[in-house]
């Protein structure tokens, strides 16, 4: 896409030929050709082996218009917009889509399937071996083509064969050491590979008995089980053992007449269940205002900290008479440099009581992530130093772009550097910077990694053990989603239609007063 | 059909592009060749290939103690064996890709993963024989005996105990009191710099201070009939656990100083390497570090308040399930329930990553070699497999947060309270 941007320049400065051939042109042409080519031959294969023959269409049709466009000479503009467009699509519509309609689902822990997942696993979980049942040595063999097991009593030694019609005495058969069938009159026995590759139609052969059934457990033994709950489609329940247990498709459960509930569930639409639950919940709601507020000053400390932090230090390194200059780049830069996953974890050992460096240095013995107040100015910190060779960065940039012209007439006119900073440097700045710091804001209001890694949203106060100190929204419910009652992915993703709908409506108000600040130093 | 597109095109464009699709075509040729291969070699020496192919997941420790037996059952069944390393979140990764249909045929783990396994349809029962299930200690089968069914093979069994530096303390303590006295004299001796290595971290830990609040009294759930423990029955609230929380107390930053929140699980084992502490609550996994300490030390069961209840730490057995949605299921089950219930498999085992191993018959020919996994084995004998319902999940962090708070000087009761209650909104949801 750069090298397309690329060439969008190159056209536009030459005098328009119909037709000019850069390397440019070139390349970005293959780049293009290219990642669509190689899409298409690493999605394929698994599609056609999956049968999926709706998505394979897609994906040919897909990469057979990418072809067509980037192959003609027609629709320029269209060869601009389909890279963006399609990442667009990819990265940012369909994730929002698929996670505001989960969040209209209970799927999660106990919730990930169909229901006919569900019964299928609540039936084969419930069987059980018949009591005083022999455990058969199981061979598997063939009887005019047709899949048999030949079972061995492993106590009388007696031989059997099951097949789908029930059980019938084998004479004359010979048997191994193991306890295995070798031959029998009237039987192909399969040798240990034939058997694993008829695996599935092992697994699944059922010899009815009066019991139960027989049924093959691995490749060499067999035992009697009966299904302690079997699933009646005619009353949509599950019979047996505690029950019956009729299927709540409200809440995705098998329910009983006590009101217990067999363990697997099924995914259900719950509608906004979800939704209700956010806003009811005491242990939600209850502490939301107080962790909205904390999340809000730590977004604005984060960003608007780094800002100022990262902006000072950038005029001092511009300043004229500044030497050195590099070094002290290359020294700023290094934070930023860093894996922040390590460094963070790094921080949280130095802010240790006992065995961290901070208290070691300054001979204090503070509990730092044990006191809300230490803690959160703790993480702050944290943030502030990960954070600000980034805002340096950035502000060196747009300084260079600022004329110092602009400066020198300020200072000729009589005005104080501060005075020229306040109304020529900073309002220039903050023309190239506000996009940046309002992303600034809501990267740190979602910055999960800066919060679990350090404080882990702690300290908790032991009277209200859901809710840490530094807990942002973000790692609070990370918690509630995930913590507790296992994965609730449905729960989860309805906290993040809520954290997203706040981010949004901050950041929109934030670009709005931008576009107006903009009118008027433009 | 591309092909003459790029052909009407003729251009330099084009043409580039061609070539760039004949490589990736070449690029994937060659990717595909060496896949093929193996299957090709190995279709060489066991005839019949098409068995089809066994995958097995593990832990990146185990990954290549499986390898050999894995081949080796490969060649006696005619199949492949794919053992595959998973190094993080095994359990969501195992659930999320079952799910799909893309998991394994067999996957290894912790039991107490196995409420959870079993509420998502993800594993099958495994079905020992009696004989097989002889074999192992009665707390490995009751840990991975769930709602009356067997559903994996165990091959290790481990738990935390005490241990200690026996140049610093050469007895081993009787009661929590003598280990705290103990500590506090080598500590004011200015021997060590901690009484006690346990961690607590700022959220608590319950799995290393179990053992002591069990002592105290304190439970986490009831029993059911059956002697499960029953998740409509949760104790930590309870006027017991009160009482054990307030033991934790006393022996907390404002009591004894033995347990501490400063104390974590990133630092807790280091000390006790550096001999900053006599006394050591962990488990197996703590041996390599505690060898490269270079001191004699010695290997005890954790010891209980005086006139306490006894101090039962959490039995944790690694296991082999087998996968509901695995597409080779008769050969995972044979491989599950007759092949890794063998003993050189738990020895191997054992060698890759020092756990006891959970048959009988193995532990006896390791400890010969190796005393340490007896003396652990020995420390979990009365020991509480974790629970493996899936409430559990709703115990650990509000239990921790009651426990460090406690550990602060905080007040029992009303941690204890807020725990269960934390618990109890959890559970119901």
């Amino acid at each position: 896409m750069a090298h397309d941007a690329h060439a969008a320049a190159d056209t536009r400065r030459g005098p328009r030929p119909r037709r000019e051939v850069t390397t440019a042109f070139v390349v970005s042409r293959v780049a293009v050709l290219a990642v669509a080519a190689a899409l298409l031959l690493y999605a394929a294969p698994p599609l056609v082996a999956d049968g999926s023959w709706v998505s394979l269409t897609l994906l040919c049709a897909a990469s057979a218009g990418i072809a067509y466009l980037y192959l003609t000479r027609r629709f320029v503009p269209a060869k601009y917009l389909i890279p963006g467009t399609v990442c667009l699509l990819a990265f940012q519509v369909f994730p929002v889509l698929y996670t505001v309609s989960t969040a209209f689902t209970n799927f999660g822990d106990g919730h990930r399937g169909d229901k006919q997942a569900a019964v299928s696993a609540i039936e084969t979980g419930s069987v059980r071996q018949a009591p005083g049942s022999p455990e058969y040595a199981l061979t598997a063999a063939l009887r005019d083509g047709e899949l048999v097991f030949l079972l061995v009593d492993p106590k009388t030694k007696q031989v059997q064969a099951g097949s789908g019609q029930g059980l019938a005495p084998v004479t004359g058969a010979q048997v191994g050491v193991t306890g295995k069938v070798l031959r029998a009159p009237g039987f192909t026995v399969l040798k240990a590979p034939e058997a694993a590759a008829r695996g599935q139609e092992i697994s699944k052969l059922a010899v009815p008995t009066s019991g139960g059934v027989i049924k093959a457990n691995g490749l060499s033994r067999a035992v009697e089980g009966r299904a302690a709950l079997v699933y009646d489609a005619a009353c949509d329940c599950v019979n047996g053992e505690g029950g019956p247990w009729k299927a709540d498709e409200a809440r995705g459960y098998f329910v009983n007449a006590r009101g217990d509930h067999l363990a697997q569930g099924w995914q259900v639409n719950v509608g906004f269940g979800n939704f209700t639950r956010v806003l009811t919940d005491p242990t939600i709601s209850g502490y939301f205002l107080g962790v909205f507020g904390w999340n809000l000053v730590f977004a604005l400390a984060s960003a608007g900290g780094t800002f100022v932090l990262g902006m000072a230090v950038a005029l001092a390194l511009h300043h004229p008479r500044m030497r050195g200059t590099k070094i002290y780049r290359i020294a700023l830069i290094l934070p930023y440099a860093m894996p922040s996953f390590a460094m963070l974890l790094v921080w949280r050992d130095m802010f240790n009581r006992d065995f961290g460096l901070i208290n070691q240095l300054f001979g204090t013995n503070v509990d730092w992530l044990g006191q809300s107040g230490t803690a959160r100015a703790a993480v702050i910190l944290v943030n502030l130093w990960l954070g600000f060779p980034y805002m340096f960065l950035v502000t060196t940039g747009a300084l260079q772009a600022i004329p110092r012209e602009l400066t020198e007439a300020a200072s000729i006119d009589g005005a104080s550097p501060w005075y020229g900073f306040r109304k020529v440097t900073l309002p220039l700045l903050l023309v190239a910077l506000t996009p940046l710091l309002i992303s600034s804001f809501a990267f740190n209001f979602n910055n999960f990694n800066a919060i679990q890694l350090t404080s882990e949203g702690g300290p908790f106060p032991a009277e209200s053990p859901q809710v840490g100190a530094t807990d942002l929204l973000i790692t609070y419910t990370f918690r509630l989603a995930f913590g507790a009652g296992g994965a609730q992915f449905g729960f989860a993703a309805a906290i993040s239609v809520f954290i997203f709908a706040l981010v949004a409506v901050i950041s929109a108000v934030a670009f709005r007063r931008t576009r107006k600040q903009e009118e008027v130093y433009a | 059909m591309r092909k003459r597109a790029m052909g009407a095109a003729a251009h330099l464009a084009a043409l580039s592009a061609l070539a760039v699709a004949v490589t990736a075509c070449g690029g994937g040729g060659d990717k595909a060749a060496p896949s093929a291969a193996p299957t090709g070699s190995s279709g060489a020496t066991a005839p019949a290939a098409q068995g089809g192919k066994l995958v097995i997941w593990a832990d990146p420790n185990r990954v290549k103690a499986l390898k050999p037996f894995a081949e080796q059952f490969g060649t006696d069944n005619g199949v492949t064996v794919e053992v595959k390393e998973i190094s993080k979140d095994n359990q969501q990764v195992f659930l999320t890709a079952s799910q799909q249909g893309s998991g394994p045929d067999i996957m290894v783990g912790a039991h107490d993963w196995i409420g959870n396994l079993v509420q998502n349809g993800a594993i099958d029962p495994v079905n020992l024989t009696e004989e097989q299930k002889a074999a192992f200690p009665e707390i490995a089968m009751k840990a991975v005996t769930f709602n009356g069914q067997v559903y994996a093979a165990p091959y290790a069994v481990e738990n935390i105990a005490l241990i200690r530096n026996t140049d610093l303390a050469p007895d081993a303590p009787a009661t929590i009191e003598d280990l705290v006295a103990k500590g506090k004299a080598l500590k004011e001796a200015g021997k060590v710099k901690e009484v006690l290595c346990l961690p607590v971290a700022q959220k608590g830990d319950a799995f290393h201070v179990y053992p002591i609040f069990a002592s105290g009294g304190g439970a986490l759930f009831g029993a059911t009939s059956t002697g499960d423990p029953d998740p409509k029955k949760v104790l930590v609230g309870s006027a017991d656990s009160v009482k054990a929380f307030d033991r934790l107390k006393e022996l907390g930053e404002k009591g004894e100083g033995a347990l501490k929140t400063s104390i974590t699980n990133e630092n807790y084992i280091a000390t006790f390497a550096a001999k900053k502490c006599a006394f050591l609550i962990s488990g197996p996994w703590a041996m390599g570090d505690v060898k490269k300490g270079g001191f004699p030390y010695d290997i005890t069961p954790v010891p209980s308040f005086k006139g306490g209840k006894p101090a039962t730490p959490f039995v944790g057995v690694q296991s082999f399930f087998v996968a509901a949605k695995g597409k080779n299921k008769a050969l995972a089950q044979e491989f599950v329930a007759n092949y890794v219930t063998n003993k050189d498999v738990a020895k191997a085992l054992y060698a890759a990553d020092p756990r006891p191993p959970a048959l009988t018959a193995a532990l006896q020919e390791v400890q010969a070699a190796d005393a340490d996994a007896g003396k652990f084995m020995e420390a979990g004998k009365n020991g509480f497999p974790m629970p493996a319902i899936p409430e559990m999940a709703a115990i650990w962090e509000p239990f921790g947060i009651a426990e460090a708070a406690v550990v602060k000087g905080g007040d029992p009761a009303k941690s204890a309270e807020a725990a269960q209650k934390a618990i109890d909104s959890s559970i119901k949801n």
